[in-house]
């Protein structure tokens, strides 16, 4: 096989695995804080792609709308997520996790129909931001730079991340609170709130990995039960509230993908379930999770 | 004049388990008072309670005269009431720092106690200032989460059971803090066990049987009684 070739590959799986960090680590924040394991996160992954198109449509597809669009868009399920949890889910708690998983599938349901009813079932696609709408060539491929910046916005957000949960104030508070949320309560802290920030901040990312993967691929039905799959395959092989493992996870979920398929179509599909599997017995909580919290 | 903590007949359970069985008790501003009583008669039910951690089913809790029961925890701590939990519960991944920080955060109160002067009290909370609080040894957390709790700046404070698991040097130094605390004017609630402990701070003591207050009065009285102490904690 050509090295090129190869490299594409890599390049290839490497884009996909930065579109299943942003959506994964969004995931592994709310299950990280609030132990609610959220099914609907991909239904605001599929909401913040049609929320893109719309705004796309609205603002008019010349020009650079698409980050106005980006950005509308992952706040509006920002503040989607935020309410919901606000005003129903919270009520669930104190309640058997099984209601919880209950009614975020149900989330799932209602949001599914509320997208066919609005946006119908066709498919919808979104056009490159003229500025990244060139491509390079690098190493013998043809590389977008769309997808070059994908790769670099993966890694920069992790960092950007990961320095606000260690090096800020808020960071420690949260920290705290998946530690612990009973004693940050008891010292004055309002939990509440912070459960309800870290659903707009998860919410957040799901909707942006949403808007950002529309010029990539078209928006269907269904992208939000396919998307949270891959999700759950990457943060049980990286360990569910680990930040860095969901970003190790993605990682190789993108490459196991990329290069499955050399073997025979459809082999990728299979490879990342075995490896999810083989994890699951081997080291239950995942490469960089902790046993028990 | 007003107690500043008074509780009124507080049942508490826990599910179908019931556990208070109509606990009434006061705490005078400046007093150290203390729930005597063995393992599972309720003393750290009765400081959850108050806390708001666990709502009682009946009763009543006042602060200064006022109803608190059924308040959310952080509302109860902002009010003025410091909980100093049994099992000490350190953010186990958190700097000592970082535990004295979160703590100041979320505190709305603030008054004498800073990050310097929880490492005047406790030198040694200093050294460790960068040592995660999962790798401090027990009487280094229990310095921590009582360090933690002052960061609040409480009126009154809920010990439970400071001397638990500690080797006796250490909790001969921690009733030395605790007393210099005490003589700075902190109310103080304690849950515990060990008499000697207790009665070295206590000016009152109520011991706890079965959910329910047995005997109160005066520490002095357990103290001199050799015979009331046996009888009352079959010592």
């Amino acid at each position: 096989m050509e090295p090129s070739f190869l490299f594409g590959q890599f390049l290839g799986g490497l884009t996909a695995a930065m579109f299943l960090f942003l959506i994964a680590s969004g995931l592994s924040l709310i299950f990280g804080v609030l132990r609610v394991l959220n099914f609907a996160h991909g239904s605001f992954y599929m909401l913040g792609a049609y929320l893109a198109w719309q705004i796309v449509r609205w603002v008019g597809p010349e020009g650079e709308g698409f980050w106005l669009a980006a950005l509308g868009a992952a706040l509006g399920v920002a503040i989607l997520g935020a309410a919901i949890e606000r005003l129903l889910l919270r009520h669930l708690y104190r309640r058997e996790e099984l209601y919880q998983l209950l009614f975020t599938y149900a989330l799932v349901l209602v949001l599914a129909d509320v997208a066919k009813v609005t946006w119908g079932t066709g498919q919808l696609s979104v056009s490159r931001p003229p500025s990244l709408s060139g491509s390079l060539q690098l190493l013998g491929i043809t590389v977008p730079h769309y997808n070059l910046f994908i790769i670099l916005l993966g890694p920069t957000i992790a960092l950007v991340f990961w320095l606000l949960l260690q090096r800020t104030a808020i960071g420690r508070v949260v920290r705290a609170a998946a530690l612990d949320r009973e004693m940050l309560s008891a010292l004055g802290a309002n939990v509440g709130w912070i459960y309800t920030g870290m659903f707009f901040v998860g919410s957040f990312l799901a909707g942006l990995g949403g808007a950002l993967v529309t010029p990539t691929q078209s928006i269907v039905p269904g992208m939000d039960v396919a998307v949270i799959v891959d999700a759950f395959i990457v943060v049980v092989i990286g360990g569910l509230g680990s930040f860095w493992g969901t970003f190790l996870g993605a990682l190789i979920f993108g490459q196991v993908l990329a290069f499955g398929i050399l073997v025979f179509p459809g082999f990728s599909i299979f490879a990342v379930s075995a490896l999810m599997a083989t994890i699951l017995v081997v080291r239950p909580w995942g490469l960089l999770g902790r046993p028990i919290r | 004049m007003t107690a500043l903590l008074e509780l009124r007949e507080v049942h508490t359970s826990y599910g179908i388990s019931r556990v208070l069985f109509g606990v009434s008790l006061e705490v005078a501003r400046g007093e150290c008072v203390c729930l005597l009583g063995r393992n599972g008669v309720g003393k750290t039910t009765t400081m959850r309670s108050i806390m708001g951690l666990t709502t009682p089913a009946e009763g009543t809790i006042l602060w200064r005269g006022e109803d608190i029961t059924g308040w959310p925890p952080h509302l109860v701590a902002r009010a003025g009431i410091g909980f100093v939990p049994e099992d000490r519960r350190i953010f186990g991944e958190l700097t000592t720092w970082e535990n004295l920080d979160v703590a100041q955060r979320v505190a709305a109160r603030r008054g004498p106690w800073t990050i310097e002067a929880v490492y005047d009290l406790f030198p040694k909370l200093r050294e460790l200032a960068d040592r995660p609080g999962g790798f401090l040894s027990g009487g280094e957390q229990q310095m921590l989460t009582i360090a933690r709790t002052l960061m609040g700046n409480p009126e009154l404070l809920l010990l439970d059971e400071p001397s638990e698991g500690l080797a006796p040097l250490v909790v001969d130094q921690l009733l030395e803090r605790i007393l210099l605390l005490k003589r700075q004017g902190l109310t103080i609630l304690l849950a515990e066990q060990g008499v000697d402990f207790s009665l070295a701070l206590a000016d009152r003591v109520y011991v706890l049987e079965k959910g329910a207050v047995r005997f109160s009065g005066p520490a002095a009285a357990l103290r001199d009684d050799a015979a009331l102490r046996h009888e009352l904690l079959a010592l």
